[in-house]
């Protein structure tokens, strides 16, 4: 097969895996209790604050809104319209448009998850060539041992332990443990408060990253390994090369190709670690609206927060395959659909 | 060299090549005494004493569940004794006076804001973490190694189906599809097994698919099809077996998170319901305490901790075991 087939055939596979995602998210709204109409009622009667004749309105209102009064299969098409438009409706809770309330938290995620996804492959990559050059020896053991315990702590768990030490209370005070600038900070000159910012951004940041750098070293350094047994690298010493030109120029550029690749996969992760590191920090982001929102169940929030997070996976998974083409022109096109 | 030694099975050298790996098999103990905790958390931690005899009479009031009788007022006389649990507590029992008592004292491992013995409630948490992990993982590992095998072996329009059903169950932020699910259903450790069971399966099944496609190319499969094998006896009793070590592997490390998922989620607060104890319930109880009570932190965090590790060192054991090129 082609590059350029490969290409059209990866491309034109998005559709029915689109058509998958909002067939779960739809399936989802089918498995609420009663129906979402149903439980915004509750919703309202819960807070005791409506009429007879505005919970019915409301319920009308969110009939129409999913169409609940139509066949199943219409149902369907006008949740796939919505989703193609962007429309989610308005949030229970405050009547808001659901878009507008997550565009307005979206940055602070993206931002969180940019910077733990760099400071991931910066530390995870050396980490784990170095680790793999020096195989066998006391640092490579250390290492490993090192990664494979931060691999299995529970991210909560440090979260709240780092709270616990360096937030106050009876032990050390260094780090703010809320949400994302000190009141008051406003005003001051933008430098402070940018220092501020990566004052509160260091504990959060931490949390989200020493996990995937854990994971990614050890995919790293399994990596190398992999290619440092490789033929063409015994024929690179045997004829001569300076060690630094082997390990970085002929295996440290394959090695880091899998690598690479990796970086679709992690973000589904990225964002199940924001939902619960986000909501112990009280960081105003898309974890904790959705987190709220499945607390208060604010369905329309719910369903546009994972119909949205699938998306941008989706749209990762090819970044990710169509880099694997560009980096390794050796792949066999058959064989990774 | 004699028969026997000839004979030495797969799953022999695979234990033979674990056993030498030494920090796997502190693992696999570590698995095991959990599990005995598990199984024997109500003769460990019970506020009933096991055996009790008062005027001549013995009885097992640890059997007896409707006994109302406060045995910690049991005065001990030459005609009345009785013999107790290592921990004297149930993991239920509510004492406000004693509540939020640092370890030490009676309690071991403190108590939590209503009293309650957090070292009873650590070893009956026990149960829970362990069954799900093990439940959700089983339920997983049927559906991807059932799809993968189809998607592998049938390849063509079979396996394209499949690939985007992975494909989809990939794409989602599956810790929050889970929270999502959880929020419709009324809490029970049930649910939460089946919805991790049902969210979790798409590595195994890009493996098993892995594993087929590369088998079903090999002769056996021809030859065991030339003598008329049925399509499922060839799946499942000849390609399988074959393809099960990178399974087992997988769905050990699986174990491992999602004893971590489950916690997380009792940590947030959608875990068992109260009043059964979890390790991640305990820890959740820590939040309100933060300031002081660290022992509602410490504790039941390293619990989670060192069941995943021990977990995760017993896949990794098993890991370098299966895999004939580490050697």
């Amino acid at each position: 097969m082609r590059l350029r087939d490969y290409l059209t055939r990866r491309l034109f596979l998005i559709i029915p895996t689109f058509l998958g995602i909002t067939l779960i998210t739809f399936l989802v709204i089918q498995l609420a209790p009663g129906d979402p109409a149903a439980m915004k009622l509750r919703l309202s009667a819960d807070q005791a604050v409506m009429g007879d004749k505005v919970t019915q309105d409301i319920v009308e209102q969110t009939r129409k809104l999913y169409g609940l009064d139509k066949p199943i299969h219409i149902q369907y098409l006008i949740w796939l319209k919505r989703v193609v438009t962007f429309d989610f409706g308005n949030s229970f809770k405050d009547h808001r448009p659901v878009i507008e309330k997550i565009a307005e938290r979206l940055p602070i995620t993206i931002e969180l998850n940019l910077i733990s996804i760099f400071l991931v492959y910066l530390i995870a990559i050396p980490i784990g060539v170095m680790s793999a050059v020096k195989q066998g020896t006391l640092g490579d053991r250390i290492v490993t041992v090192g990664l494979f315990i931060l691999y299995s702590l529970p991210n909560f768990w440090v979260a709240v332990l780092l709270i616990m030490f360096f937030g106050g209370g009876e032990f050390l005070n260094i780090f703010p443990i809320y949400g994302m600038a000190t009141p008051g900070i406003e005003t001051a000159p933008l430098l402070s408060r940018l220092a501020d910012h990566l004052w509160h951004l260091i504990l959060p940041v931490f949390c989200l990253t020493y996990g995937g750098f854990a994971a990614l070293s050890r995919y790293q350094r399994a990596s190398m390994l992999e290619v440092i047994r490789q033929d063409y690298i015994r024929t690179a010493r045997a004829k001569g090369l300076p060690e630094k030109l082997v390990i970085f120029k002929h295996a440290f550029r394959n090695s880091i190709i899998p690598i690479v690749t990796l970086l679709g996969y992690l973000l589904p992760g990225m964002f199940g670690g924001s939902v619960i590191i986000e909501s112990i920090f009280s960081i105003p982001g898309m974890g904790q609206l959705g987190f709220e929102a499945v607390l208060s169940r604010d369905y329309p929030v719910v369903l546009a927060i994972a119909t949205i997070a699938a998306l941008l996976t989706l749209f990762g998974l090819l970044v990710s395959d169509l880099l694997y083409v560009w980096a390794d022109p050796r792949i066999s096109y058959e064989a990774e659909l | 060299m004699s028969q026997k030694q000839r004979k030495q099975s797969y799953w022999r050298i695979v234990w033979n090549q674990f056993c030498r790996d030494r920090v796997a098999v502190v693992g696999l103990i570590l698995v095991f005494i959990l599990f005995v905790i598990a199984i024997m958390a109500p003769i460990i931690a019970n506020d009933r004493p096991l055996v009790a005899s008062i005027d001549g009479r013995v009885q097992f009031p640890i059997l007896n569940k409707r006994d109302n009788t406060d045995w910690a007022k049991l005065e001990v006389s030459s005609e009345v004794w009785a013999v107790w649990p290592p921990v004297r507590y149930s993991p239920t029992q509510i004492d406000l006076a004693a509540h939020l008592m640092p370890p030490g004292g009676g309690h071991m491992l403190g108590t939590d804001d209503r009293g309650r013995d957090v070292m009873a409630r650590m070893i009956h948490g026990t149960r829970i973490s362990l069954s799900v992990g093990f439940v959700a993982v089983s339920i997983y590992t049927v559906i991807g190694v059932f799809l993968g095998a189809l998607a592998g072996f049938y390849g063509g329009r079979v396996d394209m189906i499949i690939s985007r059903l992975i494909e989809v169950m990939m794409c989602f932020p599956t810790f929050f599809l889970i929270l999502t699910v959880l929020a419709f259903l009324p809490p029970s450790i049930y649910n939460i097994m089946v919805v991790l069971g049902l969210t979790g399966w798409t590595g195994v099944a890009r493996l098993v698919r892995g594993e087929f496609l590369k088998q079903r190319k090999i002769d056996y499969v021809s030859a065991a099809k030339a003598v008329g094998a049925s399509d499922f006896r060839i799946i499942f009793y000849h390609i399988l077996p074959n393809s099960l070590a990178p399974v087992l592997v997988s769905a050990t490390f699986g174990i491992a998170g999602a004893i971590l998922t489950e916690s997380s989620l009792a940590y947030l607060g959608f875990g068992v319901p109260p009043p059964a104890p979890s390790w991640g319930e305990i820890l959740s109880q820590s939040k309100r305490y933060i300031d002081f009570a660290w022992w509602l932190t410490i504790f039941p965090g390293f619990a989670i901790f060192l069941t995943v590790t021990a977990y995760n060192l017993v896949g990794e054991g098993l890991r370098d075991a299966v895999d004939p090129r580490l050697k």
